[in-house]
């Protein structure tokens, strides 16, 4: 059992400055959370401080069931990955995975066991002689993760392990994560894990749910399909998927959306959502949601194009506002810059956020 | 110039058959101010040598060729300079002074490296009261000239009835008194990551541990240095054993070379000089020997990442 509850989490930094404001957070056991958001958001001093390697200025940590405030990072059943893999640059492999074992003074065979197992595992078995300095950073953060692993913790702590790494060995170590996490929890072995990154494809491809934090706040909490079909603010809407949102601030009357001189009336469908129905809005469309060339709609006037191969992304300006649409390359026939096009947003995908950037076209039957 | 002469040769081949007359000028030149250069980084190396030379030379002369001729290579090489000097003319040989150093060596050289890595450590790692003022008066005490705590700290060691022994010597540095080991190693210890120090709490290494298990290893080039420095420091250390030591038979070599001027009338200089080369070999050899490590710590210190 390894529940991880965080319970109004507060953190000033001795130059009184705030990072973390309160937060409440509640990983079930053997779930994968991903702490996402911004660079400077405050991911990495909420890890640390579940880790214990920074003072907890206010709140709780609670670890399956015990708060774990006072307590050393040791003695907390939860183990590290760091982004620049902090492997003790002057053991080999072998002992670097053991030097937690060998503090506790495990027996010799049992040390000798696991780190064999591990090694297999991770498949570092041919590296276990060599030194930190002697891998390429696949192979260091394999290693890494073979120290957390090995200790069989409670709560794995992962700060943006794959953030030093090339396209493709990212790409790779991602799946080795969540399968090496999949085989853990088949196993019943304890497989709660917190995961820090700023990279949405990480966060998306990887999380069981997701965390998306700013400026030391938690913005929403979902799973994957959620955050992204329905986004609580502007701000998820914005930072989850890519292209971004489109996001184009205008007004709302009645059933018509006024961006400068122009109208688009909105769809009934998402009228039947909206909680509100006048004042300052900002309708929230993706770009693989807009429909280019349709009757009628906003008019755009063609930017530029790019082309990537199986999609072309449209830059399109609206009222002097900058829109994104992609469209399938199939459909795709020459709009040279310049030409005018209208665009309407597909049924149903469209979105309304109110002026604190809250989402109130969110059906509460969904 | 660190081209490899291959290099410069096959380069040299490469552009041979489109020579003129001008890049031939050139090369001459070159090898011109090659060689001005090389001459005279020779002769003022030999220069600054020459003092060293002429040592060893003098202390393999008799005593009348030391002040007969000027060239370093003595005429009728001789060992009488070493096995007189090696008796000297107190009942004790210079075997024994040089136990003597050992002793206050010892202690000193392996107490300064622990107590510094310690208070170093404290300073740059964990936050407590005052910990700024401290670090200030501890930097002041460099700043501090030697002379002003000669007498206060005499009396005090008077008191404690530690005069002539070695324990005036040794102790202070025992309790980090070497300031400026401190800061360099506050200075090292800033410069390494926190992470490894982290993972290692981690992994579940108290203060203690994760100082001998992991910071003391990083940090082994620089501990290296502290130990090489107060070897030698303390080989050279005249004036301490002066003032606190009073019986010859424990006498450092740095004191018993001065007592081979004072106790004879008509100075044996090349007694003198003989126990002066010996006095400079453990350094020497210490240096050459700890560099290999020196260097070969830097390279395994480096930190990826
Ligand atoms: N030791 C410190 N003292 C004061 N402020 C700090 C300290 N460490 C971090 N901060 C501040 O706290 C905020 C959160 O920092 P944190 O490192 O948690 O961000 P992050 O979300 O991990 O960012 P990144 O994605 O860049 O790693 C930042 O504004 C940062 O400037
Ligand atoms: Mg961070």
């Amino acid at each position: 059992m390894a529940r991880l509850q965080i319970r109004n989490l507060e953190k000033t930094y001795t130059n009184t400055f705030k990072a973390v404001h309160g937060i409440n957070l509640d990983v079930a056991d053997g779930e994968f959370m991903v702490l996402v958001g911004p660079s400077g958001c405050a991911k990495s001093t909420t890890l640390r401080m579940i880790a214990g390697l920074e003072s907890i200025s206010g709140g709780e940590v609670v670890i399956g069931d015990r708060v774990v405030n006072r307590l050393q990072p040791g003695e907390r059943g939860i183990a590290m990955v760091f982004q620049n893999y902090a492997l003790y640059p002057h053991m080999k492999v072998r002992k670097n995975l053991s030097f937690g074992l060998r503090l506790q003074r495990a027996p010799k065979a049992e040390i000798e066991r696991k780190t064999a197992e591990v090694a297999r595992i991770l498949e570092i078995e041919p590296l276990l002689d060599r030194l930190p300095k002697e891998l390429s950073g696949g192979q260091a953060q394999r290693v890494a993760l073979g120290r957390a692993l090995i200790k069989q913790p409670e709560v794995f702590l992962f700060d943006e392990p794959l953030s030093n790494l090339d396209a493709k060995l990212r790409a790779s170590m991602r799946v080795r994560i969540t399968d090496l996490h999949k085989r853990l929890k088949d196993q019943g072995m304890s497989s709660t894990v917190i995961y820090v990154t700023h990279d949405q494809t990480e966060a998306m491809t990887m999380g069981d749910r997701i965390c998306v934090m700013k400026d030391g706040h938690i913005m929403q909490v979902a799973d994957p399909k959620t955050l992204y079909d329905r986004p609580a603010n502007a701000f998820v809407a914005g930072f989850i998927g890519s292209p971004e949102m489109n996001l184009i601030a205008g007004r709302l009357d009645g059933n018509s959306f006024h961006l400068g001189a122009q109208s688009l009336v909105l769809p009934d469908e998402l009228m039947a959502r909206l909680r509100a129905n006048s004042g300052s809005v900002t309708l929230g469309i993706r770009p693989q949601h807009l429909r280019v060339n349709t009757a009628d709609g906003l008019r755009a006037v063609v930017a530029g194009a790019e082309f990537m191969g199986h999609e072309v992304v449209l830059h399109l300006d609206v009222e002097g506002e900058r829109v994104v649409a992609v469209l399938p390359a199939a459909d795709y026939a020459d709009l040279d810059r310049g030409t005018t096009v209208t665009l309407t947003p597909d049924p149903g995908q469209a979105h309304v956020f109110d002026q604190s950037g809250g989402n109130i076209s969110l059906s509460t039957s969904q | 110039m660190s081209i490899p002469d291959t290099t410069l040769a096959s380069a040299k081949a490469l552009v041979a058959p489109v020579l003129d007359d001008t890049s031939r000028a050139q090369i001459r030149a070159e090898r011109m101010s090659a060689f001005v250069r090389y001459t005279l980084l020779i002769t003022v190396g030999f220069l600054m040598l020459y003092p060293l030379l002429w040592l060893v030379g003098a202390s393999f002369k008799t005593n009348s060729e030391i002040f007969g001729s000027i060239g370093f290579i003595p005429q009728e090489p001789t060992l009488d300079g070493y096995r007189k000097g090696w008796e000297t003319s107190t009942p004790y040989t210079f075997g024994r002074f040089f136990w003597n150093t050992f002793l206050i060596i010892l202690p000193k050289t392996i107490f300064t490296a622990i107590s510094c890595a310690l208070v170093a450590y404290g300073f740059a790692r964990f936050e407590f009261p005052y910990k700024k003022l401290l670090f200030a008066s501890l930097i002041a005490t460099l700043l501090l000239p030697n002379v002003v705590t000669r007498i206060p700290q005499y009396i005090l060691f008077r008191d404690l009835g530690w005069l002539d022994t070695y324990l005036p010597l040794w102790v202070p540095s025992a309790f980090a008194g070497d300031a400026f080991f401190v800061f360099m190693l506050v200075q090292f210890l800033r410069a390494i990551p926190r992470d490894m120090e982290e993972a290692a709490r981690v992994d579940g290494a108290n203060s203690l541990q994760t100082l001998i298990y992991i910071v003391v290893p990083m940090l082994m080039p620089a501990l290296i240095s502290v130990a090489l420095f107060q070897f030698m420091w303390t080989m050279n250390d005249f004036l301490g054993p002066l003032i606190y030591l009073s019986s010859v038979q424990s006498f450092p070599v740095s004191l018993a070379l001065k007592l081979s001027i004072d106790t004879t009338e008509a100075f044996d200089w090349n007694r003198i000089l003989a126990m002066s080369v010996l006095a400079l070999l453990p350094a020497l050899i210490v240096f050459f020997m700890a560099q290999r490590y020196f260097i070969e710590g830097i390279s395994t210190g480096g930190v990826k990442g």
